[in-house]
């Protein structure tokens, strides 16, 4: 019996050897005629989340903008801020899992451009176009009261450190680095950056690999004492926002009425985001002026061309984050790779009957787009430094405490220290 | 005084113009993505013609055990005694003894049914979507069992963990309205 059976496995696999080239459907076996009255079970498959309710969390997702806004421009309430944030945890964050998310739908708008075979989904646009619709009216309300991100930063906010101008303007360059990466990253299909590096979506599955578990609570524990860590110097779709929440239409303001210049908003708010009114004097003393302002300018470009350069430097490092660069390099650099049965990638390249130029000529495509890209980033990221630069001189005459609007989150704190009634 | 409210006139004049040019640049991206969306959400799926069985569904999911899973396709299947999806190539017996099969968490069912014919069902509460008798089963037989992700365990990623590292490219973007690749159903031609 027993060998038989091997005998029989002999025969299947060299039938199976000669019989690769031909179709796997094709049957070996064919379905038996039953005489017993057997009835064959069909295949289970269970349906995916409803359409109806992907257009419940935009619906969701609207009512707690409309409410967050509400709350912050109108009914001037911290305590109601706080509530919505503790519901969208609930909603967004464990409920839904993190997924579907404002932040990262930027990778999907990106991919829908330069992937013909893409098309977006109405609701991951939705969920992108509405908070920097609402933004651009109403500063970033979205951050305040919509974003599970935020919401579960800021409630462990709990001894926030003041951190000096120069540090928080340097490491506000970062999210511009990473809006510039994700966007590369998403446009040339080889990976969704912000998703795979979200540091709270191991936290809302309760399930996760382990080092993002430890990003996660890091990010919190460290939340704790740099107030929305996240949000403040890592968050690319904070970027737009912050571009949007700049030239809004409305905005929350710290007093209802009339600033009295009382100080005591000062240190009420923990990202720093309170610009205080200017003092002439002390402006001329430091010398900000025209002169400056002209040099700065000027660097500009040279920033620029800097970044560009380095963009065309990296760009050959950054496209082996690609699949397909990654393995025709590897079988280029190291051709012995190709008798390491215990690589997957290359045993399944091989097998698939591609051959070596098809691979090399699919990842040139992919690194020239990768030399564009990176070149374009590279550019933008100089644009971002020249400017921010620029800013540090620029003169703004400003009379009153005032919400540094693009940087106010319109989490609502300072509102509760103004003693002005309305 | 005069000199104030002119600097803040133009203040404001620069800050509507910016305005609006910001939201004509939001405009003409939602209308230009607008133009090809579609109604529909994606799910991921796995396309059974692409899949070569190497293992990763099992390990790379975010879901531990995995939301892949083994789906058998009856209409396919031979109901073979010697399955080569459920024993092992050296399993010294055709019999339910766990040290024969090949399924590592023994989530296959085998069923007598009437001579010489047996019913296989997987157990989805115990396969981990490891592809080994998806091997065993296109190697040796009709290639009737094949992966599928599971809509109901799927936390529908924006980017599937295991599409970003499946070697044959084998899980796609498919509409949800046809959230599965059943062998059988869909076949190799009707894609192309
Ligand atoms: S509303 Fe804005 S300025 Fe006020 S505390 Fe919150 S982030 Fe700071
Ligand atoms: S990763 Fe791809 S090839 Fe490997 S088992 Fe999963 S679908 Fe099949
Ligand atoms: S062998 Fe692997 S894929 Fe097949 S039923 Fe068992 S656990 Fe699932
Ligand atoms: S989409 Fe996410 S949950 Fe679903 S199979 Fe892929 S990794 Fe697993």
């Amino acid at each position: 019996m027993i060998k038989k059976m091997k005998l029989i496995f002999f025969l299947f696999t060299v039938f199976y050897l000669f019989s690769t080239g031909i179709s796997a459907q094709q049957q070996r076996f064919p379905k038996p005629e039953f005489e017993s009255g057997y009835e064959q079970p069909s295949t289970i498959t269970p349906e995916p989340r409803a359409l109806a309710l992907e257009y419940f969390d935009v619906l969701v997702l609207l009512v707690v903008l409309s409410l967050a806004t509400w709350l912050a421009l109108k009914k001037r309430s911290r305590q109601g801020i706080l509530w919505l944030s503790v519901f969208t945890l609930i909603y967004f964050g464990f409920y839904r899992n993190g997924c579907i998310c404002s932040i990262g739908a930027i990778q999907n708008v990106t991919l829908s451009f330069a992937d013909p075979g893409y098309a977006i989904s109405l609701t991951a646009l939705l969920f992108f176009i509405l908070p920097l619709a609402f933004t651009l009216f109403f500063g970033r309300t979205f951050c305040a009261g919509a974003c599970p991100l935020g919401a579960i930063q800021d409630l462990v906010i709990f001894k926030p450190l003041s951190l000096p101008k120069w540090l928080n303007k340097t490491l506000g360059i970062i999210p511009y680095i990473y809006l510039s990466l994700a966007v590369l990253f998403a446009a040339t299909g080889t990976d969704f950056i912000i998703c795979r590096y979200d540091p709270f979506v191991g936290i809302f599955r309760m399930d996760a690999k382990f080092h993002m578990v430890v990003l996660g609570i890091s990010f919190l524990l460290m939340g704790m004492f740099v107030a929305r860590p996240y949000c403040r110097f890592f968050c690319p779709y904070g970027v737009l926002l912050s571009w949007m929440s700049r030239f809004s239409r409305w905005h929350l303001t710290i007093t209802p009425a009339r600033c009295i210049q009382c100080k005591l908003c000062t240190n009420s708010c923990p990202f720093d985001a309170i610009d205080f009114p200017t003092n002439e004097k002390e402006v001329v003393k430091s010398g900000l002026g025209p002169k400056k302002f002209l040099t700065y300018a000027l660097l500009i470009p040279l920033w620029m061309i800097m970044g560009i350069f380095a963009g065309e430097r990296s760009h050959t490092w950054l496209s082996k984050a690609n699949q397909d660069v990654y393995l025709a390099e590897l079988l280029i650099s190291n051709p012995e790779m190709k008798n390491d049965p215990d690589n997957i990638d290359v045993q399944t390249f091989l097998a698939s009957g591609k051959t070596m130029e098809t691979l090399v000529q699919e990842a040139e495509v992919i690194r020239r787009k990768f030399y564009f890209g990176s070149m374009i980033a590279g550019g933008f990221i100089g644009l971002v430094v020249g400017m921010t630069l620029l800013n540090t001189v620029v003169f703004r005459k400003r009379q009153d405490f005032e919400p540094h609007k693009g940087n106010c989150v319109s989490c609502g704190r300072c509102m509760d220290y103004c003693p002005v009634e309305k | 005084m005069e000199d104030n409210s002119r600097s803040k006139n133009r203040r404001e004049f620069i800050q509507s113009g910016m305005r609006l040019s910001l939201a004509l640049a939001l405009g003409s991206v939602s209308g230009l993505a607008l133009s090809k969306v579609v109604k529909d959400e994606y799910v991921w799926q796995i396309d059974p013609f692409e899949c070569t069985q190497c293992g990763r569904c099992a390990t790379e999911c975010v879901m531990t055990p995995s939301a892949v899973k083994c789906v058998h396709a009856y209409d396919l299947c031979g109901y073979c005694d010697l399955c080569g999806g459920y024993f092992k190539p050296d399993a010294n017996q055709l019999s339910t003894a766990a040290e024969n099969q090949l399924c590592p968490t023994a989530a296959i069912e085998r069923r007598f049914i009437e001579e010489p014919y047996f019913e296989y069902i997987i157990n989805e509460d115990l396969c981990i979507g490891c592809a080994k008798c998806v091997e065993g089963c296109t190697a040796f037989g009709n290639g009737s069992l094949h992966l599928q992700i599971i809509h109901d365990i799927c936390l529908n990623c924006n980017e599937c963990a295991i599409a970003r590292v499946c070697p044959s490219n084998a899980i796609k973007r498919v509409k949800a309205e046809n959230s599965y690749l059943i062998k059988g159903d869909f076949s190799k031609e009707q894609e192309s």
